[in-house]
């Protein structure tokens, strides 16, 4: 085709140059018509995703192998001292898990008494972020577990301070989260202290979310907790994504422009945990 | 003839896995949009000194690759990166003999239009995304394209002379 016609600028020609680059021009076309529109190919990204698994892990060694350095070469002063530090911890989140568990009881005592949905103790499961880059165009993360460990699209995926993201990609060995800063991202939120239901809307900062559908008279405050509201059906309610840090409010506009800070530190997190509720396990109700 | 073929593949096969290591390097968030394309960089320059072994199915299947690590629509970065290796191939011939400062500037018009077709098809599948994370690949690759070349025509010769 093209190549062999203009032979005349390249006389040491590639045989069906051309027509090899339309046949893969129509087949990457067709490839991507079929991801986009049907997710048909989940099976064949799985299986290169195995092939390109031990690159990750090879990416991922030194990282790890620097940690593994500084945890083996701390002195026994320092693990001490953390140890300590670490029982101090311990005894005051169990005092307040006494606490929790005489509330959980009660507000299932409660639920029962308005005939409400009892609430569900969700499963937990921690995960490693392998220190893999992802897509460039999103924020993105890469996580040591996959299908084989029973992830799942649109799982919701916490830390220790709050919503970190949720799982877009299910490969076999690792999977791919996005994270609630990617400007694709939006997730129902409820103001923490007063019920009022919004959405949080990533910004693509990683410090920042945009919650842009509040109108001017709205009932929220800087220094607000937002909680997640489980409206969306893929995050469990009642984990705390973000604290409100400016609302501005103009009166000629029709909604008041606020921003909130994720809880969780999302440009910091190693260990993640990945949340099974036992309520809605296949909900994929995910706005990405 | 087999052992002459291999010692031809081989340092194109490393530099290509070294090359996806460096695609899936974790770099921090500020510098993560100059990253260069590596895998473009060392297909353009394998697609010009070996046109008939690397042209545009290698360079469509690294596109499939990169797609999955990446998680972009699957077939994305394979049709652009078949492109320019189509372009490469179709005048590697020119390509070998421009000089150094010509070949960058090559580089970088074949940079810019790989990363123009991302766009493209970004744009086509609803992806948005900031200019600089197009235009920050294409001017690092550009820079860094004289070293990787001098460095990758130095394994290509010492692979040839030790075979």
């Amino acid at each position: 085709m093209v190549a062999s016609r203009g032979n005349n600028t390249n006389p040491a020609r590639i045989p069906a140059l051309g027509i090899r680059l339309i046949a893969l021009t129509l087949i990457s076309i067709l490839l991507m018509y079929l991801d986009h529109r049907h997710n048909h190919l989940d099976n064949v990204r799985k299986a290169i995703g195995v092939a390109v698994y031990p690159f990750q892990l090879v990416v991922d060694a030194p990282v790890r192998f620097w940690a593994w350095l500084g945890e083996s070469t701390t002195s026994r002063n320092e693990l001490q001292l953390e140890v300590g530090r670490l029982k101090a911890e311990r005894l005051l989140t169990n005092a307040r898990l006494q606490r929790l568990t005489a509330l959980e009881a009660e507000n299932a005592r409660l639920r029962a008494l308005l005939d409400a949905r009892g609430k569900v103790r969700d499963e937990v499961r921690v995960a490693e972020i392998m220190a893999v880059d992802a897509n460039p165009y999103e924020h993105n993360l890469v996580i040591d577990i996959g299908s084989r460990d029973g992830v799942y699209d649109g799982q919701a995926i916490v830390d220790a301070d709050g919503v970190v993201g949720q799982v877009i990609e299910t490969g076999i060995m690792t999977s791919q989260a996005v994270l609630i800063s990617d400007t694709d991202h939006a997730l129902p939120v409820e103001v923490n202290r007063n019920g009022l239901r919004t959405i949080a809307v990533g910004t693509g900062e990683i410090d920042r979310l945009d919650l842009p559908f509040l109108p001017n008279n709205a009932d929220i405050e800087t220094g607000d907790l937002l909680v997640t509201s489980g409206l969306g059906g893929a995050f469990p309610a009642g984990y705390p994504v973000a604290i409100v840090d400016a609302v501005t409010r103009i009166p000629q506009e029709p909604f008041a422009s606020v921003t909130a800070r994720p809880a969780a530190a999302l440009d910091q997190v190693r260990e993640v945990m990945l949340i099974w509720s036992a309520a809605e396990d296949t909900a994929t109700g995910d706005e990405h | 003839m087999s052992r002459d073929r291999a010692s031809r593949r081989l340092p194109v096969i490393i530099t290509l896995l070294v090359g996806l290591m460096l695609t899936i390097m974790p770099l921090a968030q500020s510098v993560q949009s100059f990253r260069p394309d590596w895998l473009a960089l060392l297909v353009v320059f394998w697609a010009m000194q070996l046109p008939r072994t690397w042209s545009v199915g290698t360079a469509w299947f690294i596109g499939v690759v990169l797609d999955v690590s990446y998680g972009t629509l699957l077939g994305q970065h394979a049709l652009a990166l078949c492109v320019i290796a189509f372009i490469t191939v179709r005048f590697h011939l020119l390509m070998r003999v421009f000089p150094l400062s010509q070949l960058t500037a090559t580089v970088f018009a074949l940079l810019a239009l790989y990363q123009f077709l991302l766009f493209w098809i970004n744009g086509v599948a609803g992806v948005s995304a900031e200019a600089v994370e197009y235009w920050g690949p294409v001017l690092t690759g550009s820079l860094v394209w004289p070293f990787l070349y001098m460095f990758l025509s130095g394994v290509r010769y010492r692979a040839r002379a030790g075979a």
